[in-house]
């Protein structure tokens, strides 16, 4: 095997983050659809105090899903997501570095930074940025954070976003994501096809979507009735999350017409802004 | 003394497409600085790279010229006082005033001498302004709420007049004389003087100019595919794009198993150009080879580890370009047709279910369809509800074409369907079968008229659903494929917004002169063939020496007609006079049916000599009135060809 281990390359990206004063999290343990979500940084990025965090966070897109037989696509995916508020001027230089620590020889590789702007509208967030090639490989999104929640940020975080699959199955120079060695001697395979069959099946097949429709119109309820206490912003924002990922398993099911998803997209959008009102709002206070 | 002025603006990466407009838009700015100010001087040049944009000027004045300007004050009458206080106001004393004499009596007067400001002076207070006036279609702040916005956040500034660095700075970034290099082939910090600014840069990996760029990506491919009977396809807009996306670029060759050669090249192609930037290359006889060419940003691939990368991104892609393929075969595309009410065509505008129902009312009660344009119509919206559409949205049509083809559909079919979005740009051909043409017309009419129907009219530069292109297309495709539907519509702005479009088609595109096509139109343009006939048949009339002066009597009968309020046209040949005006008349019956251009030539002596010696204004009405329809009725009968008065002529 050439390249890192999955865990070593992790080991060494959050030790490299740390190192430049990030708190090293853990996964947020609701559902989320991408690192963005988990309140680390949509929650952190609000608001004027600086914040220097890395964490691995695993994303789950159920529509992504393939019942573990395609080389390169899962349901759920890790990654490594890092946020400096504000953003150092180095930035970049920082974010070369990073891929030196993983055993990347940059001068024997080719890197682009290409025009991709990032969008989140049911989280009303929005930042300007690039996707970073390797050797014509997508491997991390760099965004400029400009709005997060409806409101203009007041630090503009770096948002980096590493998809660790790829970028492992690329050290390992393997071509699918089920050939990377976890560890010297556990394949992702071993560790994760179940997971991906079993999800991609509920997913696609099995999950009642009336329940799902249910679930939502009461974690939606739960949301707004805690939007109206006080200091109950992150137990309101896990209810946005949930939302979120009911929305996208019901997408997952084709269970939404057209005409219905943008109407759900803005309740959940609705929600998520509530939630960041309402965070502005300790601020202030 | 005249200075040199070097200025690069350093950022972070710049997407490729922004940065020749916005050079051209610092270049403007630069120069309206340096008129504005009178500070002498030329932008001399202009380049860029993802990483910087740079002006240089030539000829600055180390400081504006001192300038003399008289100031009149008060009336020498009004005394001492007032000499003393506009004195003051020059920052002078009463003793170094000057009297000066105007028509209204003596004045007190003062010369002022306004010392010229240094040059590194008023670039250092300007220079940040312009920079941030700089327009990009989106721009980004960096340094916080507030702060300034540019399109990427500026890293390094440097401003050099002569030797001198011109102080300023932009968002807590402080110009200087130091650039930076490429990213991993140059030092990150480089002390520079204006002569050898470009030799550092390329010492740090930096090939500065655009067109060095270019040269270097083209040699290098030829030399790539010399000798192997392969030859890469051409791609202009690819090329630019990689030319704005690296500051040192360096061209490699590629291979893919030939095997992945069994889906379309259209497929193949997609993948490389769109999602890779990569060229396709094809064989002798143009055939795609299993190769292709990706340009780095660094000088050397020494190990293969980019190209290794590179096919390994390929192989994948191609993985999921066949596997869609598969996919979507297990659904023929006829048994798609339903799945089209779940595709929103535009939310004011139903699904495309509910377009293609209009659309195949379009083609049977208007365009006489014929069973092949109606078949595709079935068909041709059904590959957006397949994986491959969804995944290479740039292909919708060329995947149904291939679908239908494979799936064993007529040729006339597939083809039509493959075509229907055509022309996709003004360079684009227009569908190559009636049938294609048809489904395209109907696809386009239906668009526009749908979108006019709800209010959604392009206005000014916004035109988000690309009506404008549309248009173009369904005036292309009646006119090069001489198709008999009328253009005119019953919406009075859709008709105006068509109108424009044939002018332009004609204009801008065909080259006919504007005067020539607004006389055509003025007869009517509901039928292009028929306009486009008559358009060339004045063009030719042009050239020849009796259509101006026609064309300005006609003008001048058109006036006195409107002058007279004319309308009542009863003709007496009875009432006309011997001379001029007979003649005239008889002229108009002799050539009577005969085509414009040979009556052209004999009426013109007569029309002359007709306004020369007759008097249209007659005392007796009967006669005015007669020579009124007289003039009329010549009027009238070369309007069937063109409104000729509408032709500009120098008389």
């Amino acid at each position: 095997m050439s390249g890192l281990t999955f865990q070593d390359t992790v080991f060494a990206l959050k030790k490299y983050w740390s190192d430049r004063g990030c708190i090293i999290q853990e996964p947020y343990d609701v559902e989320v659809g991408a690192g963005t979500m988990a309140p680390e940084t949509f929650l952190r990025v609000l608001g004027p105090q600086p914040y220097r965090v890395a964490y691995v966070q695993p994303s789950r897109r159920p529509a992504d899903g393939r019942y573990g037989e395609n080389p390169n696509r899962l349901y759920k995916h890790q990654q490594l997501q890092v946020i400096l508020k504000p953003s150092p001027p180095d930035v970049i230089d920082q974010y070369l570095g990073s891929l030196k620590a993983i055993g990347i020889d940059l001068s024997k590789h080719d890197i682009k930074f290409e025009e991709d702007n990032w969008e989140a509208p049911t989280l009303g967030a929005w930042g300007i940025g690039w996707q970073v090639m390797l050797d014509g490989l997508e491997i991390t999104q760099f965004t400029y954070f400009q709005q997060c929640g409806g409101f203009d940020l007041d630090l503009v975080p770096a948002e980096l976003t590493y998809g660790l699959e790829r970028i492992v199955a690329f050290l390992q120079n393997v071509d699918s994501v089920y050939d990377i060695q976890w560890t010297p001697t556990v394949r992702y395979d071993k560790v994760r096809t179940r997971e991906e069959y079993q999800f991609s099946k509920y997913n696609f097949e099995l999950a009642d979507v009336a329940m799902l429709w249910q679930l939502f119109d009461l974690h939606e309820k739960e949301c707004q009735r805690l939007l109206k206490l006080p200091d109950m912003v992150l137990p309101a924002y896990d209810q946005v999350l949930k939302c979120s990922h009911l929305f996208n398993l019901l997408d997952a099911r084709g269970a939404i017409s057209v005409t219905e998803r943008v109407g759900v997209m803005a309740r959940v959008r609705k929600l998520a802004i509530g939630v960041a009102t309402a965070r502005m709002g300790e601020d202030a206070a | 003394m005249s200075l040199p002025f070097l200025l690069e603006i350093g950022t972070e990466e710049i997407p490729d497409w922004m940065i020749v407009p916005a050079l051209n838009n610092l270049q403007d700015m630069f120069q309206g600085l340096l008129d504005q100010h009178a500070l002498g001087g030329k932008v001399t040049s202009t380049a860029a790279t993802p990483r910087r944009l740079v002006l240089r000027a030539q000829g600055l004045l180390e400081r504006q010229e001192d300038t003399e300007e008289l100031v009149l004050g008060p009336p020498k009458s009004v005394g001492a006082g007032a000499a003393a206080g506009f004195a003051k106001k020059m920052g002078t004393t009463p003793d170094q005033l000057k009297t000066e004499t105007t028509a209204k009596g003596e004045y007190f007067a003062f010369t002022k001498r306004t010392q010229g400001q240094e040059t590194a002076a008023i670039l250092a207070s300007e220079l940040p302004n312009l920079i941030l006036k700089i327009q990009w279609p989106k721009t980004m702040y960096w340094n916080g709420k507030g702060s300034e916005r540019f399109i990427r956040p500026v890293r390094w500034l440097v401003a050099l007049l002569g030797n001198a660095v011109v102080p300023f700075e932009i968002s807590g970034v402080q110009s200087g004389d130091m650039t930076a290099g490429h990213r991993l082939l140059g030092k990150p910090s480089i002390l520079v003087a204006i002569d050898d600014f470009d030799q550092q840069l390329k010492a740090n990996g930096v090939i500065l100019s655009a067109d060095e760029r270019r040269a270097k990506i083209e040699t290098e491919i030829a030399g790539l595919l010399a000798g192997k009977g392969l030859r890469v396809k051409l791609d202009p807009d690819l090329l630019h794009t990689l030319v704005y996306i690296t500051e040192f670029p360096t061209a490699i060759l590629g291979g893919f198993d030939s095997q992945y050669l069994e889906l379309p090249p259209e497929v193949l192609t997609t993948v490389m150009r769109h999602h890779q930037k990569y060229f396709s290359v094809v064989d002798a006889n143009g055939k795609l080879a299993p190769h292709f060419i990706a340009v780095m940003n660094t000088n050397a691939d020494a190990d293969g580890l980019v190209r290794h990368g590179n096919e390994r991104v390929l192989r994948a892609r191609f993985n999921d370009a066949r596997f869609f393929w598969q996919q979507d075969q297990k659904k023929r595309l006829a048994l798609r047709t339903e799945d089209l009410k779940n595709i929103t065509f535009h939310a004011k505008l139903g699904s495309y279910w509910d377009k293609i129902v209009r659309m195949s009312q379009i083609l049977t009660e208007e365009l006489g369809s014929d069973r092949a344009a109606s078949k595709a119509n079935t068909l041709c919206k059904c590959d957006l509800t397949t994986d491959m559409v969804k995944e290479f949205t740039d292909l919708q049509g060329i995947v149904g074409g291939l679908y239908a083809k494979a799936q064993g559909e007529a040729e006339e079919v597939s083809t039509a369907i493959y075509e229907h979005y055509k022309p996709v740009s003004m360079e684009d051909s227009i569908p190559s079968t009636h049938a294609g043409r048809l489904l395209s017309l109907a696809d386009k009419i239906d668009t526009l008229r749908e979108s006019f129907r709800v209010g959604m009219i392009p206005t000014g530069s916004k035109d988000p659903f690309a009506l404008r292109r549309a248009a173009q297309g369904v005036v292309r495709i009646i006119v090069e494929g001489k198709l008999p539907f009328p253009i005119e519509t019953a919406d009075e702005q859709l008709r105006e917004f068509m109108r424009d479009r044939v002018e332009y088609y004609f204009r801008d595109v065909r080259g006919f002169s504007y005067d020539e096509v607004r006389a055509c139109m003025a007869t009517g343009w509901s039928d292009l063939i028929d306009l486009e006939t008559r358009m060339k048949r004045v063009q030719a009339v042009r050239s020849t020496p009796d259509l101006e002066p026609i064309a300005a009597s006609f003008k001048r009968i058109k006036n006195i007609l409107k002058q007279a309020q004319f309308t009542d046209s009863t003709f007496q040949a009875n009432l006309l006079e011997p001379g001029p005006e007979l003649d005239l008349y008889e002229e108009i019956r002799r050539t009577n049916g005969q085509p414009l251009e040979s009556r052209i030539g004999p009426l013109r002596p007569k029309v002359d000599l007709f306004f020369d010696k007759v008097l249209v204004n007659a005392p007796d009405p009967n006669i005015r009135r007669n020579r009124l329809a007289l003039l009329q009725s010549l009027l009238t009968e070369f309007s069937d060809v063109a409104d000729f008065s509408e032709i500009v002529t120098e008389r």
